[in-house]
């Protein structure tokens, strides 16, 4: 499948589907599964300074749109993560993801957790469900963008990541404040909302804490339009990200302008395996409308 | 089975709910209009038994298409959701076995008849049968503790009739914690204290069932995972197949969220139930759980 084989700020894939952070990413070991099934690149759950539990269950749910979550960053903290991923051991590109309240937590982070055997680092500035984190401390606006990529960049050389929001009125000026501040690619988007869903029976909220990310088939459109708004805005790459199900979704996200594309709630709807099925439907339309390689759709929806 | 086709099979026994990939989805004529979704079904408590000093069943009424092995995700609201194996199982209805633990159990404890609980699911895997009857009655079921509950419907289902019943051995620290002796009145019994059965653990009732002769054709156990990861040794060592149920702290229960990676599989999803095949290359089995936070920590 050399039709798939892309080039990302430096870091290169055998195809543009990468595992989104939150879904899946907590060790080496099961990256292999991932690596198994396909999958182009992954980036793993995001790392705090501190161990977090996260929000008590129910953390997601399943409904007719797609899926919606507030597990609220559970993670291990800085320690213990470090010590799993001291050593990458698979092929393929792993990107780490930190996370932090203040840009200084980000600065610590990015000195004390990051190597050269991550392929990038991504910063989610976008979490809708998280006290303290993402769009719930105001990370999502162009000064704080700025601030954080800015101390991330004073300690680290990979690419740096930023992901954005699709609740921004006008994200392309957020891209911007990450690509002046030293930003190696934009991910858009993460989750939409927060959105909720309420259990008529009991008349309570499904979620613990009420509300939770949307993700899924309902933010495909918006993902898309997001990115579309990116591509006109900067020239570094974008990873385009929300409900992308098929290789068709995947293609559309291309031709919006995303140079590769994240996949999570894909994985409920098609199992793990959604890595190889997506690539291969790719593949097989590239193929079928006389395109040598996916880069060559990058944008087109534009022209 | 691949893992979409057993994503599919589970959705379609979470009663209407029938999941599709989205850009396939057929819209339902407008008269039962009801798009797919996974959200908990709200249940009454049809009654409650108590099962010994710490565990309770809470039966309800539901018509589950169910296979023995899997498990449901139980929802307090403002609480929590744990998951649960189904421990038993007919055609409208089905009932949980619940050993008293924490904050989520105790609440569970203090419910009555008629209070509401919220179910999805079933979820994960199921013990693989066989297909004659005479098969299973070369199976020893073995079940430690709470870890008799998942086992429970598999008895039921290789019993179809008494030529076909497996060995079964239920085992528990004592008397008091001790379930489903008059439910399955044939089988071998043992606790850690003596206090009701043979004192003695469940390998060593199994070890002496292997060197009396018998000679099974598959063990399937659920129970401590030390017990079951010291059954899995001695089927390896007697090169005999065998089937474990194996318990992590869970989140979503459909494979996303990686609460429950153990080594290369998703317990809730690949999962709960492994070969003995799938156990040896799983290097946390019998070793490492994960903690909410997702930190690995020693069984």
């Amino acid at each position: 499948m050399n039709e798939l084989k892309i080039n990302l700020c430096g870091i290169s894939m055998k195809n543009p589907l990468i595992l989104a952070s939150g879904i899946l990413g907590v060790s080496n070991e099961y990256f292999k599964t991932l690596e198994e099934n396909g999958a182009g690149a992954v980036v793993i759950k995001s790392i705090s300074r501190e161990p977090r539990s996260g929000h008590p269950n129910p953390v997601i749910l399943a409904y007719e749109a797609g899926l919606m979550n507030a597990v609220g960053y559970s993670n291990p903290g800085l320690d213990i993560a470090k010590e799993e991923f001291s050593k990458i051991t698979v092929k393929i590109p792993v990107i780490a993801s930190i996370i932090g309240s203040e840009p200084k937590d980000f600065e610590y982070m990015a000195k004390n957790f990051l190597h050269d055997g991550f392929a990038a680092v991504e910063i989610p500035l976008s979490c809708p469900h998280t006290p303290g984190f993402g769009t719930l401390a105001g990370q999502g606006t162009p000064q704080a963008t700025t601030a954080i990529t800015k101390a991330v960049r004073k300690h680290t050389k990979l690419p740096i990541i930023v992901k954005l929001s699709p609740n921004i009125d006008s994200i392309g000026t957020v891209a911007q404040a990450a690509e002046k501040a030293g930003a190696d690619a934009i991910s858009a988007c993460n989750t939409l909302g927060p959105g909720m869903v309420i259990n008529i029976e009991t008349a309570k909220p499904f979620l613990d804490f009420k509300v939770g990310g949307v993700s899924g088939p309902a933010l495909r459109p918006i993902a898309v339009r997001c990115v579309y708004d990116i591509f006109k805005s900067v020239k570094i790459p974008i990873i385009g990200i929300g409900g992308v199900t098929t290789g068709r979704d995947a293609i559309e996200m291309m031709m919006a302008g995303a140079s590769a594309v994240g996949l999570g709630t894909a994985v409920y709807y098609r199992g793990v395996g959604v890595f190889n099925k997506i690539a291969e439907e790719m593949s097989d339309w590239l193929k079928e409308n006389n395109y040598t390689n996916v880069s060559e759709i990058i944008g087109v929806a534009h022209e | 089975m691949n893992d979409a086709n057993k994503l599919l099979r589970a959705s379609e026994q979470i009663g209407t709910s029938k999941k599709q990939i989205p850009s396939g989805i057929d819209v339902p004529s407008e008269k039962q209009f009801s798009l797919p979704s996974e959200l908990p079904n709200v249940l009454p408590i049809q009654s409650i038994e108590q099962e010994c000093s710490d565990i309770k069943t809470f039966y309800f009424r539901y018509k589950m298409n169910f296979k023995p092995g899997q498990f449901v995700m139980v929802w307090i609201p403002r609480l929590d959701e744990k998951p649960f194996t189904i421990s038993y199982h007919n055609e409208d209805s089905f009932g949980i076995s619940v050993q008293e633990k924490g904050r989520f159990t105790k609440a569970l404890f203090a419910m009555k008849p008629g209070d509401k609980v919220g179910f999805r699911g079933p979820y994960g895997n199921s013990f693989k049968l066989f297909d004659s009857v005479s098969d299973s009655a070369k199976t020893i079921v073995i079940g430690g503790g709470c870890g008799a509950a998942p086992i429970a419907p598999l008895i039921d289902a290789l019993s179809v009739n008494k030529k076909s019943a497996p060995k079964v051995i239920i085992g528990a620290r004592s008397k008091a914690n001790l379930i489903y002796a008059k439910r399955f009145p044939d089988s071998t019994f043992v606790t850690d204290d003596g206090s009701f059965g043979k004192k003695a653990f469940t390998t060593d009732a199994l070890n002496e069932l292997l060197q009396s002769g018998f000679k099974p054709d598959m063990v399937y156990t659920c129970g401590p995972e030390i017990m079951m990861k010291k059954v899995v040794d001695i089927c390896i060592e007697n090169d005999i197949p065998c089937q474990a149920s194996l318990e992590r702290y869970m989140k979503c229960g459909f494979g996303v969220c990686g609460q429950c990676v153990c080594g290369k599989k998703r317990v809730c999803i690949d999962g709960p139930v492994f070969e003995k095949e799938e156990l040896v290359k799983i290097s946390d089995f019998g070793k490492f759980t994960r903690q909410k936070t997702g930190e690995k920590t020693p069984i």
